[in-house]
């Protein structure tokens, strides 16, 4: 055990040492991937209770009709449509807004805010819905009993039951019939010092609307952009403590 | 004491061929609702009505009025042996009989709906305890340990002492039940048509009135089997009694919807269940109001009415009425979009900003249905099995 943290401790050196390499190549170019990982762990290690992570969404940067991070989402998690979009699962989805008022309009992206008191895992009975240490809301699959509750007491609408049988998975995303789901930062990803495949394809897209990282790290990307721009929290009135926050609406 | 010392007891005098005919026809109802619970498991909940909108359907509507009917059902027990009502205690143990079957029926049903009812043992060895849902589990499965107490002390004479304590325990058990099933709603934060304390009293009301007319049906049917007299005097008290619970419902109603208009952010829901809601509105009026409150009251109220036929009538409306309560709050409260962002018109592939459409689909109505001839047929075997069905007239013969 110590010598497999040993052993990832090395790992993760060598890796700071390309990554700052790369980074210092990377630096000048515009448009440098907006994120601040370098916390990535071994399978074997758990969360760190020192970092949440969370999102910076810039919505005068998300273009209305581009579903790139959803498409990339859908990829990653597998998450194939049976053309019944009333059952169909979507982790993520564009949400366009309209103000009934001024007619002024948004596009954005909308899935699990991962809130720091997430209403989903106080109902859930099984304790199958938890947030991870570092902040990530995640449902067990093997506890999960399917019971819904968790998708009355979303605020988000962010989950999604899966109504039938699921063939082609993701090994590194293993989803189930008659359990519920949600966006999961891309967990695997995140673990393996990787953006969530959203952020990463609106990076490739040009748009970089979404910067991830860890809020309480005062230097990261995230945070400067938090402390500096205006945003909000979707149904802040809540008092959820969201861990996905809005710029421009 | 002496009263309930000459209280005699029969069982189900039914012939047999009735008898086993009656079961074959709950046995077959039961088995269909078995089936139609493994087809929706089999091929995934795609099959029914339900979808990612409308995540709780026809099978939540059947569970939640057979629970809280089964608590209500307890009520003619409590006043018997928590309020001193004599004349009621011949009916303690049919009452008791009904309030544990009703339970059972409304849990399987619950239960076979899951995405997982395999994992029934995670449910019961994993808890959350912040979650209303894991109180439930033990809130629902006390009750049956606890009614099941209750019913050995009316059977066994000797115990018949502690009945009043076990009654006292049972009736409170029972209004922390359906508090608890009405906070299952109330405690939904994020959405405006729950988020509301009055869903726990406005359970508890649903329980009285629901459970005593579904004991009032049961009871007069199967006392008319024995051919024993049913118009008696508890037959009318609890006629009126009924009346106030269906009018307590109604009050609660009134007052959930007139704070809703008050309130500008659940005007939406408001006025999608007065107004614009489609069949969520007929329901509401017709089903909810004009079957379930106005005409039972009526029934119930007038003085002229106090007839067997009238009062079995106006039971079975309470019962229809409150089935459409349910539709109403489960569907209904579902059906109206979330607003995620208030003031601002909403559009998404998921079906944001949009009232979710919903039609049970025939095996969620078919499970459901099952769930009722589970309890059905509890009932049945036990009469039949047991004395829990009084023999004398009711309330006891005059003592001379």
């Amino acid at each position: 055990m110590s010598e497999n943290q040993h052993k990832g401790r090395g790992e993760r050196r060598t890796f700071f040492a390309q990554v700052s390499a790369g980074a210092a190549l990377l630096a000048l170019a515009p448009g440098f991937r907006l994120i601040d990982l370098a916390v990535g762990k071994n399978d074997d290690e758990p969360a760190r209770p020192d970092v949440r992570w969370g999102m910076f969404v810039d919505t005068t940067r998300c273009a209305e009709g581009c579903t790139d991070c959803v498409d990339a989402c859908n990829t990653e998690h597998g998450l194939q449509g049976f053309d019944r979009p009333q059952t169909d699962a979507q982790w993520i989805r564009k949400l366009d807004l309209e103000d009934d008022q001024t007619g002024q309009t948004w596009s954005l992206p909308m899935m699990c805010q991962h809130c720091e008191s997430p209403p989903c895992v106080d109902v859930c009975p099984t304790g199958a819905s938890f947030v991870r240490d570092d902040g990530i809301v995640l449902v067990d699959k093997h506890t999960c009993i399917g019971c819904r509750y968790c998708m009355m007491a979303c605020p988000y609408k962010a989950r999604s039951f899966i109504h039938e049988d699921l063939t082609d998975q993701r090994p590194h995303s293993p989803r189930g019939k008659g359990t519920v789901e949600s966006c999961n930062f891309c967990v695997h990803r995140v673990d393996g010092n990787r953006l969530p495949a959203c952020v990463e394809a609106c990076s490739d897209a040009g748009h970089n609307a979404l910067v991830f990282g860890d809020l309480n790290d005062a230097e990261s990307t995230v945070s400067k952009r938090l402390s500096t721009m205006q945003t909000s929290q979707v149904r802040d009135d809540l008092g959820l403590n969201t861990a996905v926050r809005y710029h421009g609406v | 004491m002496m009263e309930a010392a000459r209280q005699r007891y029969r069982t189900l005098e039914i012939d047999a061929g009735k008898y086993w005919l009656t079961l074959a026809v709950l046995g077959a109802a039961i088995g269909v609702g078995l089936l139609a619970a493994y087809y929706m498991e089999h091929h995934g909940h795609w099959v029914t009505g339900m979808s990612n909108q409308i995540v709780w359907g026809m099978p939540h509507v059947f569970a939640i009025l057979l629970i809280v009917a089964a608590s209500g059902a307890l009520n003619v027990a409590s006043m018997g042996s928590v309020f001193g009502e004599a004349r009621y205690k011949p009916l303690s143990r049919i009452s008791g009989l009904i309030a544990v079957a009703l339970l059972v029926g409304g849990l399987l049903i619950l239960v076979l709906d899951l995405g997982r009812p395999d994992r029934l043992i995670v449910a019961m060895t994993t808890y959350n305890f912040k979650s209303i849902f894991a109180w439930n589990i033990f809130l629902y499965t006390g009750f049956v340990v606890i009614a099941v107490v209750y019913l050995w002390m009316f059977f066994e004479p000797r115990m018949g002492r502690f009945s009043s304590r076990v009654g006292i325990l049972a009736f409170v058990w029972r209004i922390v039940l359906t508090t608890g099933t009405g906070s299952i709603f109330g405690f939904l934060v994020a959405r405006n048509a729950y988020d509301a304390a009055i869903m726990a009293p406005l359970f508890v009301a649903m329980s009285l009135s629901v459970g005593t007319a579904l004991f009032m049906l049961i009871t007069c049917a199967v006392l008319r089997v024995n051919n024993e007299d049913i118009a008696a005097e508890w037959l009318l008290r609890l006629r009126r009694l009924n009346g106030i619970f269906v009018a307590v419902v109604l009050y609660f109603t009134v007052v959930q919807i007139v704070a809703g208009m008050y309130v500008a952010e659940h005007g939406e829901i408001v006025r999608f269940i007065l107004s614009d809601g489609g069949s969520i509105t007929g329901i509401f009026w017709i089903g909810q109001i004009l079957i379930g409150s106005v005409l039972p009251m009526i029934l119930f109220f007038h003085p002229r009415l106090a007839e067997m036929r009238w009062i079995m009538t106006a039971a079975m409306l309470v019962v229809i009425g409150g089935v459409a309560h349910l539709y109403v709050i489960i569907i209904g409260g579902q059906a109206v979009p979330m607003e995620l962002f208030p003031g601002k018109t909403e559009l998404s592939s998921f079906y944001d900003g949009v009232v979710a459409g919903y039609s049970p689909s025939v095996p969620e109505l078919l499970l459901g249905l099952g769930g009722i001839a589970v309890s059905l047929f509890l009932i049945v075997v036990a009469l039949r099995v047991l004395p829990f069905l009084p023999a004398a007239p009711v309330p006891r013969k005059s003592p001379r």
